[in-house]
């Protein structure tokens, strides 16, 4: 079955500029969801303008819905749409005069034309505030009308270039599970380029993690996370004298040859047993009479895995480093 | 499913008026600041009209035809100001998304400017008619000057957007705005080219095609018809706009860079 | 704050508005560009004004428009500068320089220095160009000096114009309300013909608007035939104090709002 989206060797040169693709290779399968995720500069967004049929290639190929990007762009087009980066709206016009003129350019039949635009509207929830200047609406509103509009002519595949950036965490929810449904519901594919570890974790079916123009790493979230170990487990001691004994008790369930690392106040192990060993390490350390402060089981995150990819952490490089490292998933 | 040409352009060209109207900053200076001038103009300058060989006893009748070019500056900028905010924002890769060819962009966006461009004309009539203005050319003449106006509205809406896709940034289309008055002000703006005394000034203005534009408006309120005059001003603006258009074709082959 | 202390903030707001204007030709091309511009312009093309009867002025065409260019390019000396002060607190820097000026007053005291050396050096050029255009000057050093001053209180007055305006609403987008007086202001003043030569309702307002004092009073200073030049110096001053507590008051606007 051909590929929604295949890409072999794709490279991008700007004039006198930088290598922002520098080589790669993904295959998206229809009606799959595939994060693409990296920091700010790694080349996210100009490989989907490439994908897009915005700016051409430099070298390589890439297929999408079985068109070639580069000699094939209208047939592209007509199969795709794309909310890009920026929520490129008119502020003069209301949500319903950008359908109109939306349905107009992709071609609708002029009696169809009022009737998708209301069915969208109503859709993304912008019903109320459909006849209101969207130099008016707040960022959600925005997005939401902006996907709206990739979806007008219903394209078999998406491009979603970061598209809760910005947004409150009630508005990115509420774009997650329209991602969902499109991707579930309708079969949509879906290529979503993000800086959110939890947002690639939750959303997509695999991950491409982009760093420096290349996929340093490709799979199931879970699959990736699996590949770096097994969880680990950090403990800060109740006193600080203890430190020395609560590192040897944990080492006692490190992974073979793996020490515990310390920092000033905590000791952590990766753990040879998974978390399965997490009931076990407190009761050795009740045992010792090694009293905690603070114990934190931490399972393997995307970044970890982008840490051991490209030697650097995504937390802090993206626009909300610390929101993502916030909802790190939280000890068993 | 693709959209035709003309229903393309219609799209376009329904936002480009509606985005024109909405916007009271761009229309209402333009209208305004116009009259505003002409009327200060006249009443500083009525003595000049005792300068022997000077076409018409009335300077209001002869400075009216210099709203007429300043709305087109202002169109250079209005216009080109709208495009360059959809390069900035993105709106024009939105657009580029779509089936839409590059001749309906340029020509859609140029409809708010000629809407605007004819109202204006109509608006500059009346109000000078109003003031005390004689136009000679009669009820025959309105349309010629609105078909005047208009592709006069073209020259410079055209100039706008290649100025738009050129440059990319509204601060730099803004940026053209005084080069323009150059234009205007190193013209037949404020007297007959054939009164004016320095040689060279009179020289520019000769070869200055915006003083074609000024004397075709011009005629038809002084003289009525002129053919050559008409001519002049038709043509120049005609080729204006078409230069400016080819020229915004090719900027948009750049900017536009899909395949 | 002591005097040292205010001095001190006063200099080096002024340097970097002088750093920044001379350090970037966006900003200093137009300044120099502008005011040549219309002296050609305007002497140029309408120097057949002077044949008009009764048009008496004896150094020529050039001096007599040479008197409002100066005017009008220390005006608009004084705007451009407002303009940089509306940029200023709409991008937070105003605030960053209140928080660390004891007496904020000296930071309009150092715009206006800034304003001052900014109108000097486009006198000097224009008084240079004119001079090797062949522009006659009647006058002697004392009178030209006076020309010189007379500007530069016209460049402050304006600047406390536009600046009151700027702290108010600390927006770049009050720009045509800072611009739009200013050029109402010297339009409406004998700015082709003399005050004598006009007719109708400008004569009218003409002769109440303080600007045609100071601009027939230059005219005077160059021509060395001096027309009430101590009363367009006390009226110079006395709307610099006018716009100065304008300016101050809006200065207390731009604190209460937290810059």
């Amino acid at each position: 079955m051909p590929a929604a989206i295949e890409v072999r060797d794709l490279v991008k040169v700007f004039k006198k500029g930088p290598r922002a693709v520098d080589g790669i290779d993904l295959r998206v399968e229809e009606g799959e969801i595939y994060g693409f995720l990296g920091p700010n500069g790694a080349g996210k967004s100009t490989t989907v303008h490439v994908l897009t049929t915005l700016i051409p290639p430099t070298e390589g190929k890439a297929l999408v819905a079985g068109y070639d990007v580069a000699t094939q762009g209208a047939d592209v087009r007509e199969h795709i749409g794309a909310a890009l980066q920026e929520a490129a709206l008119d502020p003069f016009l209301t949500a319903r005069e950008h359908m109109r003129l939306q349905t107009a350019l992709q071609g609708l039949p002029r009696d169809e034309r009022r009737r998708r635009g209301d069915e969208l509207i109503e859709r993304v929830g912008l019903s109320e505030a459909a006849d209101r200047k969207v130099g008016g609406y707040s960022g959600g509103m925005k997005r939401r009308l902006d996907l709206a509009l990739a979806l007008v002519h219903g394209p078999r595949i998406l491009f979603l270039d970061e598209p809760t950036t910005g947004l409150d965490p009630q508005s990115r929810s509420a774009m997650w599970d329209e991602v969902e449904r499109l991707a579930s519901g309708e079969g949509v594919t879906v290529f979503l380029t993000t800086q959110y570890l939890e947002e690639a974790d939750r959303l997509a079916d695999r991950v491409g993690i982009i760093d420096g123009g290349r996929i340093v790493a490709e799979g199931t979230p879970a699959a990736l996370k699996a590949e770096i170990g097994q969880p680990s487990v950090e403990a800060v001691a109740a006193d600080p004298s203890d430190r020395g004994r609560l590192a040897g008790v944990l080492a006692r369930f490190g992974q073979d040859g793996d020490c515990p690392q310390s920092t000033p106040e905590a000791v952590a192990v990766r753990l040879a047993g998974g978390e399965g060993n997490l009931a076990d390490v407190v009761r050795a350390l009740d045992s010792e009479g090694v009293a905690v402060e603070h114990l934190q089981l931490h399972a393997p995150s995307l970044d970890d895995v982008f840490l051991a990819k490209t030697g650097h952490s995504l937390e802090g490089e993206g626009e909300e480093g610390d929101q993502a490292a916030a909802h790190a998933p939280q000890p068993a | 499913m693709s959209g035709s040409l003309a229903l393309q352009v219609g799209a376009l060209a329904r936002r480009s008026v509606f985005r024109t109207l909405r916007q009271p900053a761009q229309v209402v200076p333009s209208l305004i600041f116009p009259m505003i001038l002409v009327a200060i103009n006249s009443a500083g300058l009525g003595k000049v009209t005792e300068i022997p060989g000077f076409p018409t006893d009335s300077f209001l009748t002869f400075a009216l035809a210099i709203p007429f070019i300043q709305a087109g500056i202002f169109s250079v900028s209005n216009g080109g100001s709208d495009l360059a905010r959809d390069i900035e924002t993105g709106f024009l890769d939105r657009l580029a998304l779509t089936p839409m060819s590059g001749v309906s962009l340029v020509t859609g966006q140029l409809a708010g400017v000629l809407v605007l461009g004819v109202a204006q004309g109509a608006i500059y009539l009346v109000v000078g008619l109003a003031a005390g203005a004689h136009f000679e050319a009669g009820l025959a003449g309105v349309p010629v000057l609105l078909a005047l106006a208009l592709c006069i509205s073209f020259a410079f809406g055209c100039i706008g957007i290649f100025a738009a896709l050129r440059l990319g940034t509204g601060e730099a289309v803004q940026g053209l705005f005084p080069v323009l008055f150059v234009f205007l002000f190193l013209s037949s703006m404020n007297l007959p080219r054939n009164l004016i005394e320095q040689d060279w000034f009179q020289t520019v203005a000769t070869y200055n095609p915006v003083s074609y534009l000024i004397e075709g408006v011009r005629s038809l309120f002084i003289q009525g018809f002129d053919g050559e005059a008409l001519a002049l001003g038709f043509g120049f603006s005609i080729a204006i706009g078409l230069a400016f258009l080819a020229a915004a074709s090719a900027s948009l082959r750049t900017r536009l860079t899909r395949t | 704050m002591s005097v040292g202390r205010y001095r001190s903030v006063a200099l080096v707001v002024a340097w970097r508005n002088l750093h920044n204007f001379f350090g970037n030709p966006a900003l200093l091309i137009p300044s120099i560009m502008f005011p040549l511009f219309f002296f050609v312009a305007f002497a140029g093309g309408l120097s057949r004004v002077e044949d008009l009867p009764n048009f008496d002025f004896g150094s020529g065409y050039t001096a007599f428009q040479f008197s409002f260019v100066l005017m009008q390019a220390s005006a608009f000396g004084g705007v451009f500068t407002g303009f940089g002060i509306a940029r200023d607190f709409e991008s937070g820097f105003g605030r960053r320089m209140m928080l660390a000026a004891p007496r904020r007053s000296a930071l309009l005291t150092g715009y206006a220095l800034s304003a001052l050396v900014r109108a000097l050096f486009i006198q000097v050029l224009l008084f240079g160009i004119a001079l090797a255009a062949g522009m006659n000057v009647d006058g002697g050093a004392p009178q030209l000096i006076g020309m010189s001053a007379l500007g530069l209180l016209v460049n402050v007055t304006a600047l406390m114009w536009a600046a009151g305006i700027a702290l108010r609403f600390r927006s770049i987008q009050a720009g045509p309300l800072m611009q739009i007086p200013v050029f109402l202001a010297l339009f409406l003043a004998p700015v082709y013909v003399p005050l004598d030569l006009l007719e109708g309702w400008v004569h009218a307002v003409a002769t109440f608007n303080p600007f045609t004092l100071i601009l027939e009073s230059l005219r005077g200073l160059v021509s060395d035939e001096p027309f009430h030049t101590g009363a367009a110096f006390l009226a110079a001053l006395a709307l610099g104090a006018v716009f100065l507590a304008w300016a101050l008051r809006g200065l207390r606007a731009a604190e209460a709002a937290g810059g």
